[in-house]
């Protein structure tokens, strides 16, 4: 595969290894479903670290595809359990029991699609791709770029929590849909579910990361990070540069929506806490700490900070939000590339040095400027 | 839903909702002012905005407190006291903010924002740490409730009325302070280019403080109305922040006269949509309308045209 | 009966109410080089601006092989054959010199293009000999913010040769170089102007005859004198204005 160099594929083999082996060897279910919960946000990062680290277009908005994909799932798991069976002493048997209570008598047009699983599996990345799709179009077409977009994705998570939450005999309101059982038969809720989830879990997101990977190291990556330094240059050497933004925010509108579904199977509801402005930037938090321009920094990046928030909340609420805020405000101002930029700076010459030199062109030179943000290797 | 009244009826709803949205056009335009000083002069994007208003509603809660306990006969003027201790609170924060940490993320505008953002979680635990948690509700002296008849059918709360006048003062005051005063010309001449404006002798670095200072300063104030409208809380703040920057864009971030329209147009777009929809459905509907005209014209309502 | 290259007819740009370019017409040759000259605010950047799209006329046409480009997008007027290179050196400096070229290089500019370009070896060819050309072969594999300011300008001619336009237009090719590096540019201009047309903004009056066939002048937004360079020089219109009055 040409787009991983060497040390691509020993970091990627570090992962691999850790996600798939040393994690589910050394934790009990209920811990290893947490990191599986935490990997959900994995996704999520991945297509942040080329929308806003390579391409610069902070979205802050992220928290709807997330949970655009989470409720396309969830929806379908809800149908299959609300089967008339199980529902029968609803005053409506057959449709969700939030529907019930919201004397909804019939099930709404836009939810029949998904009783088909294969509809679902399509819909999770493609729904909230077709939203970033239409966001995209209108405002790079008319080149809104930078913070006005940012703010503009914030006033999208707002409207979609809005909605959700109005609409509660639709969308099951405030609380989610909830209390979801089986997925084609197949019970979710027992642990050794939950494991199997997870294996697959982590499975899909190495995948995605070769996926963001490969994109990174084509020509389309190199454009991208072209477009954050001189998106006008771009423009002159023959590309519309709006397209690649849709694309980038697309990409990472799919890669968000399958982290979505893959929470609602492992943590077994969804609910507009996962949409509006304050999980949005969380995202962005991990991504930031991790190191914006960096795959499997980020992830990295939303495991510990995930982790830290667990520990926290148990011992010192109070204190986590203080302690999120001021990461946060540390690592934009002094660390802008996050733990990955600290690995590049201390980490990767030793690294450099163990490692046998590739055959052919030398490698290019380390950045001598640690605030700047580099795509290193992307011309090996 | 707007069937089953009368024209003349529509009017009038119109016209109260209008009046009864007095404090809520009067707190967003005191937010967008200060907000649009701070990004329309500076570029700065401010998310803890919402957190300075606040800071002016605690200030203004504890005045009163103050003055119960300790000035109980001097209780109906507590209000105007608290507004300028409110201006003071906020904006002294505001210079110690724009020492300790904005000044570092002067040539990063989303940086800014995501620091500010960080800034804006470190307040709120700060408030309820100091604070506490719930919510509080603020008195209002006697004389400042009911309303008055305007004509038959309308009424205009008093309190709207001074908060009304409390705006109007202050928007005349930034407009000559940015526009009139010298000092005001030191601020444009830092923004359009700071190395000349440094070197003919202007304290950019003081500039930058004051200026600053003074956005977060009218958060304040506008956190003193929004006492009258809403409880304080830690995160009260978060209410109104996304709209207030939806405002400044709206309104052509560098106009303060598009600022005022713009608050005006979208507070009374809510407060007249409120009466007809739920409250949530009126806040989708603006925000949607209002995304929907930046998709038209990005640079805003009444933006001027810029050379390319 | 219009077989000029490049036909501007008429072209007006104006900034509430300061009109820039006023009512401006020139033609061009094909494989002709044009240098416009003029002091400063004359409009001659504006003009390029105009041309290559970046900047909305008001009234006015630009035709360029036959094909109207006042009512084309950016990327479009680039693919048609138009190259522009800017006052400041504007090159991806977060990118090696290779992946500046490679990124030029005219294939692969739609997504899904990009998705799957090669870098086969028609493209390692090509940038390699047009880094020949620029000088800049020994740099292949340095990031581009770490060449000299002369470089970089090369580089951004390189950039723009290697999509081998039709139209050349280079505003301050020669500003802040060196002496010698301004003799390795005018070599380097000679050679590359052979296939194509360019216009070029410049002051420096020595590099202007260098490569000169014609010169246009503009003041205040429109042309007052063209021809020759001797011409030129010898107008008694151009020396008031650069004299003043």
């Amino acid at each position: 595969m040409t787009f991983l160099n060497r040390k691509d594929i020993l970091w990627l083999t570090v992962l691999a290894i850790l996600l798939l082996a040393v994690f589910p060897l050394a934790l009990d279910a209920f811990r290893l479903n947490l990191v599986g919960k935490y990997l959900t946000y994995g996704f999520v990062v991945l297509g942040l670290v080329l929308c806003w680290g390579d391409a610069g277009i902070l979205s802050l908005g992220q928290g709807v595809f997330f949970g655009l994909g989470g409720y396309c799932m969830a929806m379908f798991l809800k149908l299959e359990a609300s089967t008339p069976e199980a529902t029968k002493i609803q005053s409506t048997p057959g449709i969700p029991d939030f529907m019930d209570w919201n004397q909804i008598t019939s099930l709404p047009w836009f939810w029949q699609p998904f009783h088909s699983l294969v509809f679902t599996i399509l819909a999770v990345p493609l729904v909230p791709m077709l939203l970033a799709l239409v966001v995209g179009l209108a405002m790079f077409t008319r080149r809104v770029g930078g913070t006005y977009f940012a703010i503009i994705t914030q006033a999208v998570a707002a409207i979609l929590t809005i909605l959700i939450i109005g609409q509660q005999g639709y969308t099951g309101g405030v609380n989610g849909i909830t209390d979801l059982r089986t997925l084609l038969g197949w019970d979710i809720r027992p642990d050794h579910a939950k494991i199997v989830l997870y294996f697959v879990n982590a499975g899909l997101l190495l995948g995605c990361v070769l996926l963001a990977q490969f994109v990174r190291r084509s020509k389309l990556g190199r454009i991208l990070v072209a477009m954050r330094d001189k998106e006008d240059r771009v423009r002159f050497s023959g590309y519309d540069v709006a397209h690649f933004k849709v694309f980038v925010f697309c990409f990472a509108a799919a890669v968000a929506g399958i982290g979505g579904a893959m929470f609602t199977l492992q943590v077994g509801f969804m609910s507009p806490s996962f949409v509006g402005i304050v999980p949005s930037i969380e995202m962005v938090i991990y991504c930031a700490v991790g190191g914006r321009t960096s795959l499997l920094g980020a992830i990295y990046g939303a495991l510990i900070v995930c982790w830290a928030r667990t520990s926290f909340s148990e011992a010192a609420p109070q204190a986590w939000l203080l302690a999120m805020g001021s990461l946060f405000i540390l690592v934009v101002v002094a660390f802008p590339n996050g733990l990955a930029g600290v690995y590049r700076q201390y980490v990767e010459p030793l690294v450099d040095r163990l490692m046998p030199k590739p055959m052919g062109r030398a490698p290019a030179p380390a950045s001598a400027e640690p605030a700047r943000i580099i795509e290193q290797g992307a011309g090996q | 839903m707007f069937a089953g009244y009368s024209m003349g009826e529509l009017g009038s709803i119109m016209a109260m909702q209008g009046f009864a949205g007095l404090i809520l056009f009067s707190v967003f335009v005191l937010m967008a002012l200060g907000l649009a000083i701070i990004f329309g002069q500076m570029g700065v994007i401010n998310m803890a905005h919402g957190e300075f208003m606040i800071l002016g509603a605690y200030v203004t809660y504890f005045t009163s407190q103050i003055f119960t306990n300790y000035l109980p006969s001097l209780f109906g003027g507590y209000f105007f006291v608290a507004v300028v201790l409110a201006f003071v609170a906020s904006g002294s924060l505001g210079m110690l903010v724009e020492w300790a940490l904005i000044r570092r993320l002067y040539k990063r505008p989303l940086d800014t924002l995501l620091a500010t953002w960080g800034l804006s979680l470190v307040l709120q635990q700060v408030y309820r740490s100091v604070f506490g948690a719930r919510e509080v509700g603020v008195d209002q002296p006697g004389w400042m409730m009911g309303a008055t008849d305007l004509t038959d059918t309308i009424q205009i709360p008093i309190n709207g009325i001074i908060v009304m006048v409390l705006t109007t003062v202050i928007t005349v005051g930034v407009f000559l302070l940015i526009y009139r005063m010298g000092w005001g010309k030191q601020v444009r001449a830092v923004v359009s280019n700071r190395m000349m404006a440094s070197a003919v002798g202007i304290d950019t670095e003081k500039v930058d403080r004051i200026t600053f200072g003074i956005g977060c300063g009218i958060a304040g104030v506008a956190g003193s109305a929004f006492t009258m409208i809403g409880s304080t809380s830690p995160t009260a703040g978060q209410l109104y922040i996304v709209d207030t920057f939806l405002i400044v864009v709206f309104g052509g971030a560098a106009s303060l006269a598009g600022t005022i329209a713009s608050a005006f147009t979208i507070s009374q777009a809510r407060s007249t949509l409120e009466f007809f929809l739920s409250g949530s459905m009126a806040q989708v509907l603006v925000l949607l309308a209002v995304i929907m005209i930046l998709m038209i014209r990005p640079q805003g309502l009444f933006a001027l045209k810029v050379r390319r | 009966m219009n077989d000029f290259l490049l036909s501007v007819e008429g072209l007006t740009v104006s900034f509430d109410g300061f009109r820039a370019v006023d009512d401006l017409s020139f033609y061009l040759d094909r494989n002709e080089i044009r240098v416009i000259i003029g002091p400063n605010g004359a409009g001659k950047t504006t003009v390029l601006d105009l041309i290559c799209g970046r900047t909305k006329a008001t009234s006015g046409s630009v035709s360029f092989e036959g094909r109207e480009l006042t009512k084309m997008k950016e990327h479009e007027i680039v693919r048609a054959g138009v190259g522009r290179k800017f006052q400041t050196p504007s090159i991806y400096e977060d990118l090696t010199v290779f992946e500046n070229l490679e990124i030029s290089f005219p294939r692969g500019r739609s997504v899904f293009g990009a998705l799957s370009f090669k870098r086969d070896s028609v493209v390692r060819e090509r940038v390699e000999q047009i880094a020949r050309d620029i000088f800049l072969d020994a740099h292949l594999d340095e990031y581009a913010e770490y060449l000299s300011h002369g470089q970089k300008q090369w580089l951004e001619i390189g950039m723009l040769l290697i999509q081998d336009p039709a139209l050349l237009m280079l505003d301050e090719p020669v500003a802040g170089m060196s002496v010698s590096e301004r003799k390795k540019t005018a070599e380097l201009l000679h050679r590359i102007i052979q296939h194509r047309s360019v216009l070029v903004i410049e002051h420096d009056m020595g590099f202007v005859e260098d490569i000169a066939h014609k010169v246009t002048v503009l003041h205040q937004g429109r042309v007052i004198s063209e021809g020759s360079i001797e011409h030129v020089k010898s107008d008694p219109k151009v020396v008031e204005v650069y004299l003043g009055h």
